[in-house]
């Protein structure tokens, strides 16, 4: 009786139908899932050329790929998984489903340019996707010059062009994001009552609008300079191979706190339902987001320290780099103290926080490391790097993106995921995770460089753990593909608001309806103020 | 609820998402302005690196802009500004909801723009002709071999920030045209000239970044002199 009603209740999944209902929508919750949908292709194709690298680095010899082959292989591992997937990943998906909802909108403010913004990733991908087939590109996902204007022979132009269409993507989702929030919020959700997921796309949103033009106009004068020779970036016609590192790393380092800050929304909706308390110091984390948008903006010469640069300008970056070191710092401390007293469940959003929680503070923590001048000049270039952004981006973004899928999948879809196999996968992943880039530290701190597809015979044996973590980690990595996919039609039918939490997005039916809300809602509570929900159905094992 | 239906239903242009015009008309704005500061940030890029190749090469920069036409960059710079009143001119016309006004003021626009393309086109040739285009066939002279290269990055930031700045106001012309039409069919009075409003703050927008450019392409010799 009860699935029978649920089918028959308009929501925006039912309202229209047809491949044209889709492709031409303007609906922010499809459009989201349209993202989900493309950037879940990229995983898969960025997770098959990792699975191409760890088998080559089972043995000490290039005896599964040639030299050549292995640059292409890391090459567009690196910009499969950066620019088509871990950018979008989550303010492209979970940000353009929820964030309007969370703010009691119908919609973003250009529901048009929304959707340009998902044809122009789909276009910039399309361009990347033809590199790779064509031949693919090897002059790693850095493009570092003059390699790749003068020397390279593989197709660095379309996979550059891809990334340059891609970025308006990025852009546009920003700017959307900017003036959403500025002017769409529902009477009664002030600055400081909105979720601390928004305010983390807020402050994505920010580092897109300003940063990734300057990437563009890098690739339009690296476009230039590979296509007429110009020289801007050619020593022997007096340019300078470094201006390009420090215009690219102006974007590129910001990029990563586009990947970071989203995810750590993520974990704040997480921590603060699971252990039912309200976020301890509400406002230092929202002003933490803020905070590391600016600052990471002036840290990008931390990778050049061994580029030529000038040595006080070094100890500048270093001493700026530690600075982010802070509010990052303070989200953990506040998460942590939000479970202080708290009234925990492990559910699988929650496994996945808490797995967030501890390897990004491992990622971070090394990244102190990495900012330490004279520990960086002896691992730059080495698997100490590797595996401390793999801590970041997969061991931050990838856990807490997928928390977030397994918490909000229930108002997606309208059906619960299965709580014991989504468990049985986030303690694989963990598990395969730490096995696959643990070792990494041990043989970068040793002096194994990355890059290389030829080590000495004593490397072997941490070589062989990554890649048996690896796949591991595959195995985690393709549960959930699946029991998702199963979930969709066997799934329990989810309650709007199976954990009872206090966010907008639950105070509509499960999935919600076209334009969002029955009524427009009226906020009068803080976010996380828990003494107003009544869990209609709490279905936490 | 109801009340939202009934201004959506009075208000033809209120797009769904929004509940009232001036929300509407809000959120429009600050986008503009926002897609502006990523414009900046843009063009910002490549001013960045015009600093340090003149920092590096300060002398060889200025021979290389001597070699510009001041004077037809600066009557083409008069010609910008006179576009960008103009577009002035409409935006008010726009807030009046005087039809015909908008319409002269956006074609006197358009016009000004296309003086200025055309003029740009005819300078770009006669830098063909002398063979300062970056390339195999770059030549600057009086200057020896190795100052070439140099000379070349100068010319080969002339015609980055130069083109781009002209790929700019080709849409914007192309945005002109656009608006023509729709206040040719009645779309745009003084309730509703976003577009009109949002077209000007573009077109303006372009029209600085000339303001920057001209003095640092043309006008460094001088400096050097002075």
């Amino acid at each position: 009786m009860i699935t029978a009603a649920v089918q028959e209740r308009e929501h925006y999944l039912n309202n229209s139908y047809g491949i044209k209902s889709w492709l031409l929508t303007k609906d922010h919750k499809r459009i989201g899932l349209l993202y989900l949908f493309t950037v879940t292709l990229f995983f898969f194709l960025g997770g098959a050329f990792a699975t191409m690298i760890r088998i080559e680095l089972l043995t000490p010899t290039g005896n599964f790929v040639s030299s050549e082959t292995y640059n292409k292989l890391f090459t567009m591992h690196g910009v499969a998984m950066i620019f088509f997937f871990l950018i979008p990943a989550i303010p492209a998906t979970l940000g353009n489903f929820f964030l309007p909802m969370m703010i009691g909108a119908r919609d973003l403010a250009f529901p048009r340019i929304n959707l340009l913004s998902w044809y122009l990733l789909v276009i910039g991908g399309l361009f990347s996707l033809f590199a790779m087939l064509a031949g693919g590109v090897d002059t790693g996902w850095t493009f570092y010059t003059p390699y790749s204007t003068t020397y390279s022979n593989s197709w660095v132009i379309a996979t550059a062009l891809g990334i340059f269409i891609s970025g308006f993507s990025s852009i546009l989702t920003g700017l959307n994001f900017i003036v959403t929030v500025h002017r769409m919020r529902a009477p009664g959700m002030t600055w400081m009552r909105m979720p601390l997921f928004v305010w983390s796309h807020y402050a994505t949103a920010l580092i897109q609008v300003l940063g990734t033009p300057v990437v563009a106009v890098t690739i339009v004068l690296l476009f230039c300079e590979r296509v007429f020779h110009i020289g801007i970036f050619d020593p022997t016609l007096g340019g300078d191979p470094v201006l390009f590192q420090h215009m690219f790393w102006f974007y590129s380092h910001p990029a990563v706190y586009i990947m970071i800050l989203p995810a750590m929304g993520i974990v704040s909706e997480l921590v603060s339902v699971f252990s039912r308390k309200p976020i301890f110091g509400y406002q230092f984390v929202a002003y933490a987001s803020m905070a590391i948008a600016v600052l990471g903006f002036l840290v990008w010469g931390h990778h050049l320290f061994v580029s030529t640069q000038s040595v006080y300008a070094a100890l500048v970056f270093s001493f700026l780099s530690y600075f982010v070191a802070i509010p990052s710092a303070i989200k953990v401390f506040n998460w942590t103290a939000t479970l202080y007293k708290g009234s925990i469940s492990f559910a699988t959003p929650m496994l996945y926080a808490f797995g967030f929680i501890g390897l990004f503070t491992i990622g971070g923590l090394t990244g102190l490391f990495v900012a330490a001048l004279g520990f960086d000049v002896h691992v730059t270039d080495t698997y100490f790097v590797v595996a401390h952004f793999h801590y970041i981006m997969v061991g931050g973004t990838i856990m807490a993106y997928l928390g977030g899928l397994h918490y909000w999948w229930p108002k997606i879809t309208g059906r619960m995921y299965p709580e014991g196999w989504a468990k049985l996968s986030a303690l694989i992943i963990f598990l395969g995770f730490n096995l696959t880039f643990f070792p990494q530290f041990i043989l970068g701190y040793l002096g194994m460089p990355r890059r290389y597809h030829v080590y000495p015979d004593e490397f072997q044996v941490l070589h062989v753990l990554s890649t048996a973590g690896a796949s591991v980690l595959a195995v985690g990595y393709v549960m959930p593909m699946i029991y998702f996919i199963w979930s969709l039609r066997y799934g329990k039918v989810a309650s709007a608001n199976p954990w009872g939490a206090t966010g907008l997005e639950w105070q509509t039916p499960s999935p919600p309806p076209l334009h969002n809300f029955d009524v427009t809602p009226i906020v009068t509570h803080d976010a996380y103020d828990y003494s107003t929900v009544v869990a209609q159905e709490v279905e936490v094992g | 609820m109801a009340s939202d239906a009934h201004a959506h239903a009075e208000s033809p242009a209120l797009r769904v998402q929004f509940d009232t015009e001036a929300q509407q008309k809000d959120a429009s704005t600050l986008g503009m302005w926002l897609f502006l500061i990523t414009e900046v940030m843009f063009f910002g890029g490549m001013f960045l690196v015009y600093t340090v190749y003149r920092h590096v090469y300060p002398g060889i920069f200025a021979l290389a802009s001597s070699s510009l036409n001041v004077y037809i960059g600066a009557a083409n710079t008069v010609v910008l500004l006179c576009s960008s009143f103009t577009m002035v001119l409409a935006v008010r016309a726009a807030q009046l909801g005087q039809r015909k006004a908008i319409i002269l003021f956006l074609i006197l626009t358009l016009i000004l723009g296309g003086i200025f393309l055309g003029v740009k086109a005819y300078e770009w040739n006669e830098k063909f002709q002398e063979h300062h285009i970056p390339g195999s066939s770059f030549h600057f002279e009086g200057m020896q071999p190795d100052e070439q290269a140099h000379a070349q990055l100068f010319f080969s930031l002339y015609f980055a920030m130069t083109g781009l700045h002209a790929l700019h106001m080709v849409i914007g012309a192309g945005m002109l045209i656009f608006l023509i039409r729709q206040a040719q069919k009645g779309k745009y009075s003084a309730a509703y000239m976003t577009p009109v409003d949002l077209g000007g703050l573009y077109w303006h927008f372009v029209d600085i970044i000339w303001i920057f450019l001209f003095p640092l392409l043309y006008l460094i010799d001088r400096h050097l002199k002075g």
